[in-house]
């Protein structure tokens, strides 16, 4: 890449900002930076867009279904431990972890 | 109740923090409102959790101790002390957060996994640095992915590629990429539940996000 500043970012250092780029945890001029490369650079531009789509992907991922006889289990549980000692359990309060 | 449905929030949007995966478009009631429903004893409500939980702290657990046996049995017992200290939940923290709170730290107690997880100094790449050419610029062109506007990307047809994909993340990243992008829980939540730090916690974003955008690849290109 001819004329290249030392300032300025390669694609191989762009690529591993990203995330810290998206989480917003980029120091202020690391940010102008990046995004001055991006501006410039439409493959880590699709590169970003790639890692939006992933993360958005990924929170579509639904959960597995719970098989029927696992909920007749766990309503037969819920009865036993309602029914049962409750209260002997302690240090689940949502203040500190035990 | 309220209802999300797909078109809610266009794929490529980054959810809010703390927001909760996509729900399909039937009535879904909220944590709040099944809480109550559980502060009164009401069993549906308490199945309505299991079902809504149980897969991410399955997946949690099994990242921390040596056996799925042993996870299930965390998760069990994790359940149970829900049930019995629904009362001592304040709501400082949302339900799920508390939940996988309690999770972790039963599944810390009941053993840590035999193989020590990779030492986080390790460099790990984002993209295969064979992409990148002796001046660190791409070799080819980055091919820009169909997004669901162009109606190409069909994310439940994803789905079981992503949960291999999620599967084969180191623990570590595992944990933190379920807790954020498959839960939508924050990066400060994130931390809390598993005890790591905000830096730490970002590290194992990145590289498990760039694992999975490297799953995703050869699925995701134009044709």
């Amino acid at each position: 890449m001819p004329g290249l500043l030392r300032r300025d970012l390669v694609c191989r250092q762009a690529v591993e900002l990203v995330t810290d780029y998206l989480e917003g945890a980029l120091p202020r001029r690391a940010r102008r930076r990046l995004e001055a490369h991006l501006r410039a650079c439409p493959n880590c531009s699709a590169y970003l867009e790639q890692i939006r789509l992933t993360i958005a992907l990924t929170g579509r991922v639904e959960p597995d279904d719970l098989p029927p006889e696992a909920r007749r289990d766990l309503t037969d549980l819920y009865r036993r431990w309602r029914g049962g000692d409750a209260g002997t359990t302690s240090g689940d309060g949502d203040g500190r972890a035990p | 109740m309220h209802c999300v449905g797909p078109g809610a929030a266009p794929v490529g949007t980054p959810r809010p923090a703390g927001g909760g995966r996509l729900l399909r478009c039937v009535a879904v009631e909220t944590d709040v409102e099944l809480l109550g429903r559980l502060r009164d004893g009401d069993e549906d409500a308490f199945v309505a959790l299991v079902a809504r939980y149980q897969g991410t702290m399955l997946r949690i657990a099994r990242s921390i101790v040596p056996t799925q046996a042993v996870a299930e049995e965390v998760v069990q017992d994790t359940w149970m002390g829900v049930v019995r200290g629904i009362d001592r939940f304040e709501g400082r923290s949302s339900l799920k957060t508390w939940l996988f709170r309690i999770l972790v730290n039963r599944a810390r107690s009941a053993g840590a996994r035999e193989r020590p997880s990779a030492p986080i100094d390790v460099v790990e790449h984002a993209v295969d640095p064979g992409r990148f050419d002796g001046s660190g610029s791409w070799r080819e062109p980055v091919a820009p992915w169909a997004d669901e506007a162009d109606r190409r990307v069909d994310a439940a047809a994803l789905a079981p590629l992503l949960r291999s994909a999620l599967d084969d993340l180191p623990d570590r990243q595992r944990q933190v990429v379920t807790l954020r992008d498959v839960e939508g829980l924050s990066s400060e939540d994130t931390c809390a539940v598993l005890g790591i730090s905000a830096g730490n916690q970002r590290l194992l974003l990145h590289r498990g996000r760039s694992r999975l955008r490297t799953a995703l690849e050869p699925r995701m290109g134009r044709p």
